[in-house]
């Protein structure tokens, strides 16, 4: 299927989840009539009926909380945060339970829940809504952390996610969401490459660029441009940010000998810091440059009209290649 | 700043079948039909955790467990309660649920596995459908509220009981728990003991009204029941529990009952509250008054007491014993039951651990 939009990947793969197992249930706040603000579970309720997508009680604690106790009993459930910055009032139900059920239970109970999060800035909007708050989740053990970039991907994660018996926080690039890509609806999912491996988008042999969620394309971009400039960098979609392929990712920066990592959230702590060290230590002596990170600045994510200058764009990702290249 | 009063429960809205000087009410919303032996049987499961109770803190204080938190002065509410649930029933406790634990036949045993530090729980919560106990204040009401949201998908006829204290309820879990069952009319019954203090904070920093009385608020019914009174306690939760299973939906019981020890063996109460207070409740101890019905009733005599106390110290020797011989948790096990579905992460970190571990040694070795 040519030029299938990400927001309609994640409905169609939504839908297939629920078709697939009758105790998956979706719950969120408008995602019942309304199909959700970004409509990705449009349709959905109106087929599968509000037992099993449901419109819950504006309270986000309350929407995973509850989660836990339908996965205890047996379901599957699937969370809509409306806006990444809204996430925060049910943090400590994702921390202190979801995380660590598995775990304090020694694996006799299971929380296979998804939270499904759109992410990121770039569409004009309000405070609260453009965050990168993938990190934080990143750093509790317990938790699987992806990234969908594409419309194939997203349509295969997510149904990877909910059959996942871990939990998994799920992030959308929300200003990709109209972006249309190539999607085969019908190609087997047991065939799909693993929810948490790497993929290589773009090989090349002069540097790598690593990204995720709604900068690959913005990686993407500039390795076109670096193209035209005589330099072929290789473009790898992390797509898994907990755990990490490090294998697809190491072999790339073996081969290319330069990394640079491009992220929206902010540079200091993020994902590209770990990321960063990690190649350090497993490709030290291939390595001809230190890996650059490019990213989010450390303050809070600013009013709108400022915000082309906090995103990562071509020019800054090319900036920090030509950094890498020159040392 | 001065804290708003609070009536303390009387009168017609505090719920009691039996009194502090065993005299048996009758209350004809909340009828209880109980034999003797039924009777005597509440008294030795009261007797019986109380003893384990003592058993543990005891063993806190000669430093084999790292902390406990006492279930003292609360056997009633918990017994009362437990006693009320059938099999089907699922429980979400706090972490001083020990009474219910025994009324769903966890070997008071494996509660102290947390408290020792040897794991996290070690039963397993769908063999007794009890959860695993929940140490963050409230955040359980809310898996309680989806427990039930999945038993209606189910068609189950059983109902969900989770338990709190009067700290939780000044918690966002808690309130949109409520919110959650009233609006999804979700077969569950919040249990929540007043003891009066949150560690060292008392009821009224809580709360301007009595506790049960926010179930109006969200549409549901609440009632205070006497939570050192047994009978009251199995009748009002029976009746509650009943309610739930025949889609009525959530119930809100305040069991007013008073936390004769320490929040924890952490914690100094005669930093915060008066001896007196507790003398007070001393009268309207859970245990005595049930003693004090059976034997002015002559349902019991002092062979049946001497028996329950002989039992008594059995369990408190087989606990100690069992305590003391617990198998001490081995390095790597740390890295178990991350996730489900395994880590690379967490295998990589544990083989390098393993040849740390193993590098020591075999350095020691060699010394």
């Amino acid at each position: 299927m040519a030029g299938v939009a990400i927001a309609r990947a994640l409905n169609m793969g939504l839908r297939k989840a629920l078709e697939s197992d009758p105790k998956v249930v979706i719950m969120g706040e408008d995602v019942g009539k309304l199909g959700g603000v970004f409509r990705v579970t449009d349709g959905l309720q109106k087929d599968f009926g509000d037992d099993r997508v449901m419109d819950t009680p504006l309270a986000e604690s309350g929407i995973v909380g509850t989660a836990v106790g339908l996965a205890m009993r047996g379901y599957r459930p699937i969370c809509e945060i409306q806006f990444d910055g809204f996430v925060f009032p049910a943090f400590d139900q994702i921390v202190s339970q979801v995380a660590k059920l598995h775990y304090r239970s020694a694996g006799q109970v299971k929380v296979p829940i998804v939270i499904r999060i759109p992410f990121g800035g770039g569409i004009g909007a309000v405070e609260h809504h453009s965050e990168s708050p993938e990190a934080l989740f990143s750093h509790v053990a317990g938790l699987k952390v992806v990234a969908c970039s594409n419309a194939a991907d997203a349509f295969t994660m997510i149904q990877q996610s909910v059959a996942s018996d871990d939990p998994v926080i799920f992030f959308e690039p929300k200003r990709r969401y109209w972006e249309k890509s190539e999607l085969d609806t019908n190609a087997p999912l047991a065939e799909a490459v693993p929810l948490h491996a790497a993929r290589v988008v773009r090989p090349g042999r002069d540097l790598t660029l690593l990204a995720y969620g709604p900068m690959v394309k913005t990686a993407l971009d500039a390795a076109k441009v670096a193209a035209d400039e005589g330099h072929e960098l290789e473009v790898v979609d992390v797509r898994s940010l907990s755990p990490i392929d490090w294998e697809t990712i190491a072999d790339s920066v073996r081969h290319t000998s330069r990394c640079v990592v491009v992220q929206e959230a902010q540079v200091f702590m993020g994902v590209g810091a770990e990321l960063a060290a990690r190649i350090t230590e497993k490709c030290f002596f291939s390595l001809q440059a230190p890996v650059l990170r490019v990213g989010g600045f450390a303050t809070p994510y600013p009013p709108s009209r400022m915000e082309e200058h906090y995103l990562p764009d071509l020019d800054r990702v090319l900036d920090a290649v030509d950094r890498s290249l020159a040392f | 700043m001065v804290a708003v009063p609070i009536e303390i429960a009387a009168g017609s809205d505090f719920i009691q079948l039996l009194t502090p000087e065993g005299e048996r009410l009758e209350n004809a919303e909340y009828p209880l039909d109980i034999s003797a032996e039924e009777v005597r049987g509440l008294y030795r499961d009261l007797a019986l955790v109380r003893r384990f109770d003592v058993e543990a803190t005891a063993l806190q204080r000669q430093g084999e467990l790292g902390i406990w938190a006492q279930l003292l002065g609360q056997e009633a509410a918990q017994i009362g309660s437990g006693r009320a649930l059938l099999p089907g029933d699922m429980v979400f406790p706090t972490y001083r649920e020990h009474g219910v634990a025994w009324c769903r036949g966890i070997a008071p045993e494996k509660l102290l596995e947390l408290f020792r530090g040897v794991n996290f729980g070690g039963w397993d919560p769908n063999q007794h459908n009890f959860a695993l106990y929940t140490i963050v204040i409230g955040a359980q009401t809310l898996h309680a509220t989806g427990y039930a949201m999945g038993m209606q998908r189910d068609g189950s006829e059983d109902a969900v009981i989770v338990y709190f204290g009067d700290g939780a309820t000044s918690e966002g879990d808690v309130n949109e728990a409520f919110i959650f069952a009233a609006s999804y009319n979700t077969p569950v019954v919040f249990f929540l003991q007043n003891n009066q203090w949150a560690i060292s904070v008392p009821e009224e920093r809580q709360s301007r009204i009595p506790l049960y009385q926010r179930a109006h608020g969200f549409g549901f019914p609440g009632v205070r029941v006497d939570g050192n009174d047994v009978l009251a306690c199995l009748a009002v939760t029976r009746k509650a529990l009943q309610h739930a299973r025949e889609g009525q939906g959530p119930f809100l019981i305040e069991a007013f009952t008073y936390r004769m020890g320490a929040h924890t063996t952490s914690d100094d109460p005669t930093r915060y509250r008066l001896a007196s207070e507790l003398e007070t409740w001393k009268l309207r101890d859970p245990i005595e008054r049930v003693k004090a019905y059976l034997s002015r009733n002559g349902l019991a005599d002092s062979s049946f007491y001497e028996s329950v106390d002989a039992e008594g110290a059995e369990l408190a020797a087989r606990v100690r014993e069992a305590c003391l011989s617990m198998p001490e948790p081995k390095p790597l096990d740390i890295f178990d039951q991350v996730y489900a579905g395994g880590s690379p992460l967490v295998d990589e970190e544990r083989a390098v651990y393993e040849n740390y571990l193993a590098g020591y040694d075999h350095a020691e070795g060699g010394r």
